[in-house]
């Protein structure tokens, strides 16, 4: 299996690209219908409260409103809460729009308005007039830190921190070398280019077609039905392109029961699309505090290790990630001691952004690792050799595979890290104080239980199909790589279908497992497929494999081939035929377990890399530019290298912007997010982005997913933002500890 | 977005006209402020006057002065290519394409760059208190988020900051507003044109009611400042953002002292500011450090920070000395190479 | 040229010519060239990122010049000439700088794409950007949040190249 393949491991440009460049492909907010209506969303302005009085009557009065709904007149939906559960949400009561007069965060939606064009909408919805009776709010971690907890439920699928091991403030006080200091990471904003959006088809007799902005159309699918009382019959939600995810798709945004509620209550197709600013009324990075120690001996020996995280959530659930673990993990220590606690605002839940906990928890320890090698003046690199871990300290288990030491070697050696003059303000070319700065990255490995289907037809076309999304991350064309593969055909012969709730049953996009988890699918499907056509291949009248077995024979250019004698072959055609009828058809299901694997906790599996980063500073202004990145990353077997850089590339470009430019501001006296706008929320433009380089470290792994994959969507953000901050401090001297490292934090130092 | 009428017109005096018969008429010409900001419900015109189709506020020509003048229509990019400017107004040149992007400086115009509101978030956020907006609901910048705003010639009432970067060039090289109204034409210093916030922040500049902006002139004794310039701008990220802070150096040489200097502040204050003061303390000096921190601290003497913007103090002083510098060795800031020489 | 006074939700006849092809059309005074694109005209290539000029998604070319169409009224552009991502491709095969982008995997999720192609086949039309640098800077106005840009400046590289407007000593 994947032996001798001749798509997979190769580069190959994405099969959705010429629908992607000529504007073909269609997003969430790009369906249509004859009878569409346009919706569009009032929000609050408090943060918390309740409303008084809502008076619609100005704005329905406007030629063209259908209906303004409020908590007043909105249809019932179910009553329970654990009804508006979703398949990822954490522990809680899932926020309901128009529920109730309860304000929970500034920017709540409270009145829907649905008119015949999207200008009249946006007219209507300003003349909705809305009164609160304000209570205390409290958007301000600084403050609420001091009431954090620990989550008291813990949410599915995220391990809390583990047990200690030893005494880690014992240890801490003894250790001859000590770092200790608190560091931050500011609330951030997914903001995928294509804004959240929902458009539901009414295809009359209460069924609806849903096109909703998610990396989960089942999850959007179970949650409408669940929500509305409706059959999984009757709705059905295709969402093929997504414009950006980051997370922010993972569960159901408000604009999803907002357009759905307005679709069945008025019986026609609504679309609802939020704008920019609305974005930053939902899905957020937890702002997150990290209290970190290292105790070491003087060789730089971890003896100690103290990592505590408080990270924001809102008051009606309580959001987790995994923060603190990593550095249990990331390095062995005897003492080690973990806690993460929430503490609770005013605002929206926060939820999963791209490597949710990862980067904020390695942003402290990474960070403090550079410290530690000042303090003991031992390299850095050398540093994470020295306390390199061997197993999972935390599960105390195995690792599945694990080539960080050849990502550090590797990228060192790209980076030219021998180079390196220790002493920070050393370097420098002109004005500009040049610093080098590295860090480890570590995320999960996973695989989740999904299916697929494969279909070859009498033409000699391989439909591959799964519910699974390709947010950009490539996934249509390594299924289509790893099909045309399994059956020999071209590229061009597959098809693959994605982001249909129909079909074969994925979870949610993310947590980097798709490739993983559709992938071993899509070839377990296809290995069904080969073994059924070898069958019937066998049994056609003097078929020249009649007497082979399926191990004799190759699957190549639209045949099956007798390994050895090239000259006897069925036509894949031919086979198809044999069985009387127009196509074969196989559905399989892969996941962790299903197929022979070991199960989950006897290994750990995460991916790997390692970091080096160049900034330039101009020494009197704190203008700084990240001129130089290379990413040296072992994550399993690279299906397609040129995909595979793209989403590392990318995951660096989060990764600068993370310790550059993102923040959201929020006014604590309004309970606002306040630069709710691509022009103030600054991501990355092109100008800031010079050369980034990716190493793909050889890496073989058999335990994390049958096709050797461990994914890659997020491994490329979590050391960067560290590396940056690390390299800062070699240029200035300077260690900022709280992202962003804006030009204010550069020049005050 | 609100409702309104749309009036497309043909001449000065038409739109003169249009704009005079209703005191909520706006002219749009770019749409590259009003447009977003009416989406804001910010601006909430009952007539827009399209002025994009009128001849006589098109083009670049010459004045009988020996100085250039711009038509109100002529779009950003359109300036800052135009051999006239890049040759004997570079300053200009450079500090529009300091802003924005090549897409908003296409359809941006040079009269619509006068006339573009600040960038303070509350502004932006009608559900917030802003003076600017709304007089009398309070400032929710002063004692809120204010890392963006002025640290000079601010008041109680509005801390706001010009955005423009054009605008700072405009006011070092002391260019002329031409205005047309119902009263005729007139023309107003640039220094003159945008007003401090004072008791009414509402009002971004000195226009009266039925007034336009025709045509900019930039005058011909600015030309000697063709050899020695630079627009330095600092910002949160390296393009397409607005500035933190921003200075126009502009220096007339003569041997190793500065015969005459200009100097503009950009994100600092409701206008481009400039002193006299700082100015007149380069001349008969020698281009040196010393002298341009005299001006630097000349320049920023009533400088006041607030929580988060203080810092824009020091870097401001910071930003001047360099770009003086800059403008003295006669090598401007490049506006694509991000290093700043 | 006649004087126009509409009124309110009034509609306004425009003539355009639209990826070569003329339209005569009745458009609200508040509707954007961009709504009326996606919304009407069923053009749905171009792009609603941010409706405020702040991304560049939705990048058209109004009489050859790259324009955040999010701020332009539609009810201005009577008589111009407008190419959106649909009109870039002639007869069947893809404009150079759609394919560059095909070949270097200038995109992931490809939101942004339509408003990258427009301003690039801008950017190369013309002129400035001769350097890597200059076409960093001159690509700014378009936001990928996936990341893309080095892949997004190695298309538009390829294409200057092929029409010999590079500086190779000016690149990094």
């Amino acid at each position: 299996m994947l032996k001798n393949d001749t798509h997979v491991g190769s580069p190959r440009s994405r099969v959705d690209g010429p629908a992607k460049v000529t504007g073909q492909a269609t997003y969430a907010a790009e369906f249509t219908a004859p009878d569409l209506a346009h919706a569009y969303v009032v929000g609050s302005g408090i943060a918390r409260g309740t409303i008084t009085a809502i008076d619609a009557t100005e704005a329905e009065a406007v030629p063209g409103v259908i209906k303004v709904f409020t908590h007043e007149n909105r249809p019932g939906t179910a009553w329970f809460s654990y009804k508006y559960q979703d398949m990822v949400g954490p522990p809680g009561d899932p926020f309901r729009p128009l529920a109730s007069d309860e304000i929970q965060f500034s920017d709540q939606p409270v009145a829907l308005v649905v008119a015949e064009s999207f200008d009249v909408a946006r007219h209507a919805a300003s003349l909705v007039r809305v009164c609160y009776e304000q209570q205390p709010h409290e958007t301000d971690l600084s403050r609420a830190r001091h009431d954090s907890y620990e989550p008291p439920r813990k949410r599915t699928g995220i391990a809390p921190p583990p047990k200690p091991r030893g005494d880690a403030v014992k240890a801490f006080g003894e250790a001859p070398v000590r770092v200790s200091a608190e560091y931050t990471i500011a609330t951030e904003h997914h903001n995928p280019m294509e804004p959240h959006a929902t458009t539901v088809i009414w295809d009359g007799g209460g069924k609806i077609t849903v096109h909703d902005k998610t990396q989960g159309v089942q999850n959007s699918q179970a949650y409408v039905a669940s929500v509305f009382g409706l059959s999984s019959d009757d709705v059905r939600v295709v969402s093929p392109y997504v414009g950006g995810g980051f997370g922010s798709g993972l569960r159901p945004q408000h604009q999803l029961f907002l357009a759905v509620m307005a679709s069945l209550a008025l019986e026609r197709s609504v679309r609802l699309e939020l704008t920019r600013q609305q974005m930053f009324s939902h899905v957020h990075r937890p702002e997150t505090i990290n209290v970190l120690s290292l105790g070491a001996d003087r060789d730089g020996k971890l003896r100690s290790i103290q990592h505590q995280a408080v990270a924001a959530t809102s008051r009606f659930e309580d959001h987790q990630e995994v923060v603190v673990n990593w550095s249990g993990l990331l390095y062995p220590a005897e003492n080690v001691d973990l806690r993460y606690e929430l503490a609770k605002l005013d605002t929206y839940s926060p939820g999963d952004m791209r490597a949710p906990g990862a980067p904020l928890g390695v942003f402290a320890l990474e960070s403090a690792m550079d410290e530690l090698a000042i303090a003991t003046g031992v390299d850095p690199v050398e540093l994470r050799l020295r306390n390199y871990a061997e197993r999972d300290e935390n599960d105390d288990v195995p690792f599945s595979s694990k080539e960080l030491r050849a990502c550090y070697r590797q990228g060192a050696e790209q980076f030219g890290w021998s180079r390196r003059n220790p002493k920070p303000g050393s370097m420098r070319e002109g004005r500009e104080l040049i610093g080098w700065g590295m860090a480890s990255g570590v995320w999960e490995a996973n695989m989740m239980k999904t299916s697929a289907r494969a279909v070859l037809g009498a033409d000699g076309r391989l439909a591959i199909s799964c519910a699974t999304s390709d947010i950009g991350t490539g996934t249509y064309t390594i299924l289509t790589q790893i099909a045309a593969d399994a059956l020999g055909l071209a590229m061009e012969d597959v098809t693959v279908e994605l982001g249909d709730s129909s079909l074969p049953t994925s979870p949610v996009q993310g947590g980097s497992w798709t490739a993983a988890s559709a992938g071993s699918a899509v070839m377990a499907a296809c290995q069904t497929l080969r073994e059924t056509l070898f069958k019937q291949a066998a049994k056609i009248d003097g078929s020249p494999l009649a007497d082979a077995a399926i191990d004799d024979v190759a699957f190549s250019d639209g045949r099956i081939v007798l390994r050895t004698d090239a000259a006897r072959s069925v036509l894949l055609a031919d086979a198809v035929g044999a069985g009387g009828h127009d196509k074969v058809e196989a559905e399989e299901a892969a996941g962790p377990g299903l197929i022979g694997m070991m199960l989950p906790k006897s290994h750990a599996s995460y991916t790997h890399a390692a970091v080096f980063v160049e900034v330039r500073i101009d020494e009197d202004l704190g203008v700084m530019r990240v001129t130089r990145v290379v990413n040296a990353v072992a994550a399993g077997r690279i299906l397609n290298p040129k995909t595979a850089r793209s989403q590392i590339i990318g995951g660096v470009v989060w990764g600068i912007g993370m310790a550059m430019h993102e923040e959201t501001l929020t006014d604590h006296r309004l309970g606002r997010m306040m630069n709710h706008s691509l022009s103030e929320y600054h991501v990355p433009a092109n100008a800031d982005i010079q050369d980034i380089e990716v190493i793909f470290v050889e890496e073989h792994d058999d335990k994390t997913s049958p096709i050797g994959v461990k994914g890659l969507g997020e491994i490329g953000i979590v050391g960067t933002a560290a590396a940056i901050a690390n390299a800062v401090h070699h240029a200035t001297g300077k260690r900022i500890r709280s992202l962003p490292i804006t030009i204010d934090k550069i020049l005050a130092g | 977005m609100n409702r309104f009428s749309y009036h497309r017109a043909s001449t000065v005096e038409d739109a003169i006209r249009a704009l005079s018969a209703e005191p909520a008429a706006r002219i749009i010409a770019g749409g590259t402020n009003l447009v977003d900001l009416m989406k804001y419900d910010v601006e909430t015109p009952s007539t827009l006057v399209d002025v994009t189709r009128i001849e006589a506020l098109k083009g670049i020509g010459e004045t009988r002065g020996g100085g250039l003048r711009i038509g109100a229509l002529v779009p950003n990019t359109t300036v800052a290519y135009d051999e006239r400017v890049t040759e004997r107004f570079p300053l200009l040149a450079s500090a529009i394409l300091a802003g924005a992007t090549p897409q908003l400086r296409n359809a941006a115009t040079t009269g619509g760059n006068l006339n573009q509101r600040t960038r303070c978030y509350y502004f932006n956020d009608k559900l917030t208190p802003c003076n600017k907006r709304e007089p009398g609901s309070g400032c929710s910048a002063i004692g809120g988020l204010n890392r963006i705003h002025a640290i000079l010639g601010a008041s109680e009432h509005c801390i706001a900051t010009h955005p423009s970067d054009m605008c700072v060039g405009l006011a070092a090289l002391a260019a002329e507003i031409h205005i047309a109204g119902p009263a005729g034409e007139r023309v107003i210093p640039f220094a003159d044109y945008h007003r401090l916030p004072g008791d009414a922040p509402e009002r971004d500049n000195t226009l009266q009611p039925g007034e336009m902006v025709v045509a900019v002139v930039l005058p011909e004794q600015a030309q000697a400042y063709a050899g020695h310039y630079s627009y330095l701008k600092l910002r949160d990220r390296l393009s397409y953002a607005f500035a933190l802070v921003s200075v126009a150096a502009a220096l007339e040489m003569e041997g190793g002292s500065i015969a005459s200097a200009r100097l503009a502040l950009g994100g600092v204050a409701h206008k481009p500011w400039r002193r006299a003061e700082a100015e007149a303390a380069l001349v008969g000096r020698p281009a040196d450090e010393a002298s341009f921190a005299v001006a630097a601290d000349l320049l920023l003497e009533d400088a006041l920070g607030h929580e988060h913007n203080a810092f824009k103090i020091d870097l401001a002083r910071r930003a001047v000395i360099r770009a003086l510098s800059q403008a003295a060795a006669g090598t401007p800031q490049s506006q694509t190479d991000k290093r700043i020489a | 040229m006649p004087v126009h006074a509409i009124v309110g939700t009034q509609t306004v006849p425009i003539d355009i010519t639209l990826n070569g092809e003329s339209r005569s059309l009745d458009v609200s005074p508040a509707t954007t060239l961009l709504d009326l694109l996606r919304h009407d005209l069923a053009l749905t290539g171009t792009k609603k990122g941010c409706d405020h000029g702040q991304c560049g998604a939705c990048t058209v070319l109004i009489d050859g010049h790259r324009i955040n169409s999010c701020l332009q009224l539609a009810v201005m552009q009577d008589g111009k000439e407008i190419t959106t991502i649909e009109g870039l491709a002639r007869d069947g095969a893809l404009h150079p700088l759609q394919s560059a982008f095909i070949e270097r995997d200038a995109f992931q999720c490809g939101y942004c794409t339509p408003g990258q192609i427009c301003s690039g086949v801008a950017l190369i039309e013309e002129g400035h950007a001769k350097s890597r640098e200059e076409i960093r800077e001159h690509m700014s106005g378009n936001i990928c949040r996936c990341g893309a840009y080095p892949n997004i400046v190695d298309a538009i590289e390829d294409v200057l190249v092929q029409r010999g407007q590079f500086m190779k000593e000016a690149a990094e």
